[in-house]
């Protein structure tokens, strides 16, 4: 075995400390006694439950798992029709383009995309009436259009690597293909189905900008609140929610990333 | 359904199902199972199948061989009903398959990739079929135990294709592309993805298979000895034509053209002259070989037609005295010697400039030591061992 330099695992410990350094002290100073920021006063558990007794903090909180569940749930339908349509409609003019154009939402500063999802919701409320005002559904439809993005690539990308003779070859065997779909090419593209769901609930949770552009009176969500109350001065009580997120947020990452690992195993081992 | 269960029981000599294979090929009256009747594929400007006639019997093992893009592989998928004809009818048992779908087609394919579905058990990749079909669960379960015994991985049903070896999952397909019992089984480069060794054993298998079950292949390959062994008939393609159909003796001995002869094993082409064309036989005069061959068939050809005569490397004998014959001999330098174990094959210089291929089979220990580099050697050859080609 190769011996490791000091060098490079002294690298290594630099960029881990700089990454979790903030965050680990958040995650400390939530078990603070003292309700001073800053000062150590013992051991506790007391901001938890002081959390959870916080009717602004749980609505919000249970506002935001809402949006981010419906959130997911469409952008995964929107996301894998978008990534199925760009893989299997064959070559056309302007293919690069729309598959660039789908990519676009994922480099767009939040600023922009949220302030035009503002604008178009207030137009579009002067022209029909509809949305009728901004809160949950606005915010629902703003997050849907990013992470519908993020679905379609994964999915684009998993049905690129798909053998196709897989369903020319359920074709064969007698599968019609409103069966095929349903039998062979959904169980293969799952993972990344499931992938992009996880991780449109993480962005729709985390999203603070682009919530605040769309969202009406009296419909904060999660972050909006955190952000809110920081500006009046931390306190202990939003380390402990933000661990909490932290953790929420970790769990939904490290499974996203095991299926993916899961199917490259997987597809390593067909080859 | 039992009816067909006893008579697979039966004696074998009383079953049509493993009496041996008529030659119907051979027969003019015979109907055709498979009618492949002015076929054309094209592929925006690219034609990939140009024009092919094809006639296929029932219980033949048909073998389409060609190099890449030959349109071998779309000929096939047209077949399947992956693909439509641009032009030209398919007909399978008399029924005209135009505008019938994949899964409603008396076909089943068994895909060079294998695609098997990486998501089910062995066992259902192989009764996938048969559930689409909406067979009772028992009876498919009882069919894919015969089948997959038969494919001798009764052992392996419940694993994932991923646990399973090439050999095994090239059997898998197998028995997942038979289990429908369908009347034509589309084969694309069946065993491509085995090894060598594994290849040979399962060439034989898949032969005793299609004779056991009386189901007529049709085999894509680009390998010539896989076709060879496994085919009653095969039809060379290139360039998206059929160039030659025929028995793989007749594919071998008797090539039609250039192409075929250098396509279908190794082949020394030597261009001549005719000078004397016979019923019986045809004389042709080469500059380049520096001798007067004599051939024992007969062509159409104008006089003094520029032809090439095909000599295969194995019918060539290397001598180093002078042979008694003064026609079909050549005078030649062994150039190079590789020495191949049960063969040894000589590249032999020609005064022309043109080299000659021989093999020799090593019938004796020290065969390899009689000839040595820079030997100047007699080749010879007699009359029925080369073909005159004029394409």
């Amino acid at each position: 075995m190769k011996r490791r330099s000091y060098f490079l695992m002294f690298t290594a410990l630099l960029g881990f400390i700089f990454l979790y350094v903030p965050m680990i002290s958040l995650v400390i100073y939530s078990f603070n006694k003292s309700k001073l920021v800053g000062v150590w006063g013992g051991w506790s558990l007391k901001w938890y439950g002081e959390l959870f007794q916080n009717e602004q903090i749980i609505d919000a909180a249970l506002l935001s798992f809402n949006i981010a569940f419906i959130t997911s749930c469409l952008a995964v339908i929107l996301g894998t029709m978008a990534g199925f349509a760009l893989t299997r409609m064959g070559r056309f003019k302007g293919k690069m383009l729309l598959s660039g154009w789908i990519t676009a939402p994922l480099v767009m500063p939040e600023v922009i995309t949220g302030l035009s999802l503002l604008l178009l919701f207030v137009t579009m409320e002067s022209l029909f009436g509809w949305p009728a005002e901004r809160g949950t559904l606005t915010i629902i439809i703003a997050h849907t259009t990013f992470c519908m993005a993020y679905v379609a690539v994964i999915v684009q990308s998993r049905l690129a690597d798909m053998d196709e003779s897989l369903e020319e070859a359920a074709m064969d065997l007698g599968a019609k293909p409103s069966s095929l779909f349903f039998l062979v090419t959904l169980p293969l593209i799952a993972p990344a189905i499931i992938s992009g769901w996880l991780l449109s609930f993480t962005l729709s949770l985390d999203d603070l900008v682009i919530a605040s552009f769309v969202s009406g009176p009296g419909n904060s969500t999660l972050p909006m609140v955190i952000f809110s109350k920081v500006r009046l001065g931390v306190t202990p009580e939003v380390n402990a929610l933000a661990t909490l997120m932290i953790l929420i947020v970790a769990v939904g990452v490290v499974v996203a990333m095991l299926q993916m690992r899961r199917k490259q195993k997987n597809d390593e081992t067909e080859a | 359904m039992t009816t067909e269960e006893k008579s697979n029981q039966t004696n074998s000599d009383t079953n049509p199902l493993t009496a041996p294979v008529p030659d119907l090929w051979r027969d003019p009256n015979a109907t055709p199972f498979v009618e492949i009747e002015n076929i054309t594929k094209k592929f925006g400007d690219f034609t990939a199948v140009d024009n092919v006639s094809l006639k296929i019997y029932k219980r033949e093992l048909f073998c389409l061989l060609g190099g890449s893009g030959s349109g071998k592989s779309t000929l096939l998928r047209m077949l399947a009903g992956f693909e439509a004809p641009t032009s030209g009818r398919i007909l399978i048992d008399g029924v005209d398959m135009a505008g019938i779908q994949p899964w409603n087609r008396p076909v089943n394919m068994m895909f060079q990739s294998y695609a098997l579905f990486p998501h089910l058990s062995v066992e259902k990749n192989v009764g996938f079929g048969l559930r689409r079909d909406g067979m009772a669960e028992e009876d498919v379960k009882r069919r894919v135990k015969e089948m997959l015994d038969m494919v001798q991985l009764g052992h392996l049903a419940k694993r994932k294709p991923n646990q399973l070896s090439g050999g095994q999952r090239q059997r898998v397909a197998l028995a997942r592309s038979l289990i429908k019992r369908p009347k034509l089984l589309l084969l694309d480069e069946p065993l491509g993805a085995l090894d060598k060794k594994l290849r040979e054993e399962t060439q034989f298998e898949l032969i005793n298979l299609q004779e056991e079950l009386g189901v007529t292949f049709i085999v894509v390959t680009h390998d010539q000895e896989e076709a060879m062994t496994l085919s009653t008939r095969i039809g060379v393609m290139n360039h998206g034509e059929i160039v030659q159909v025929g028995e793989p003796h007749d594919i071998y001995e008797y090539p039609n053209s250039r192409y075929v002869a250098q396509f279908v094993g190794s082949v020394n082409m030597i261009a001549g002259k005719v000078s004397v064309d016979e019923v019986d036989h045809v004389v042709v005069e080469s500059e380049e070989a520096g001798c007067t061959m004599r051939i024992d068939h007969g062509i159409s050809c104008a006089p003094n037609q520029e032809v090439h005569v095909a000599l295969r490397p194995e019918k060539i004998m290397v001598a180093h005295d002078k042979p008694e014959q003064d026609l079909n001999c050549m005078k030649g330098r062994i150039e190079e010697i590789a020495y191949m174990g049960s063969l040894s094959v000589f590249r032999v210089r020609l005064p022309s400039g043109k080299e000659i291929r021989v093999t020799q089979p090593n019938y004796a220990r020290d065969m390899g030591a009689r000839f040595t580099w820079e030997d100047e050697v007699y080749l010879y050859w007699d009359v029925d061992s080369s073909v005159v080609l004029t394409v």
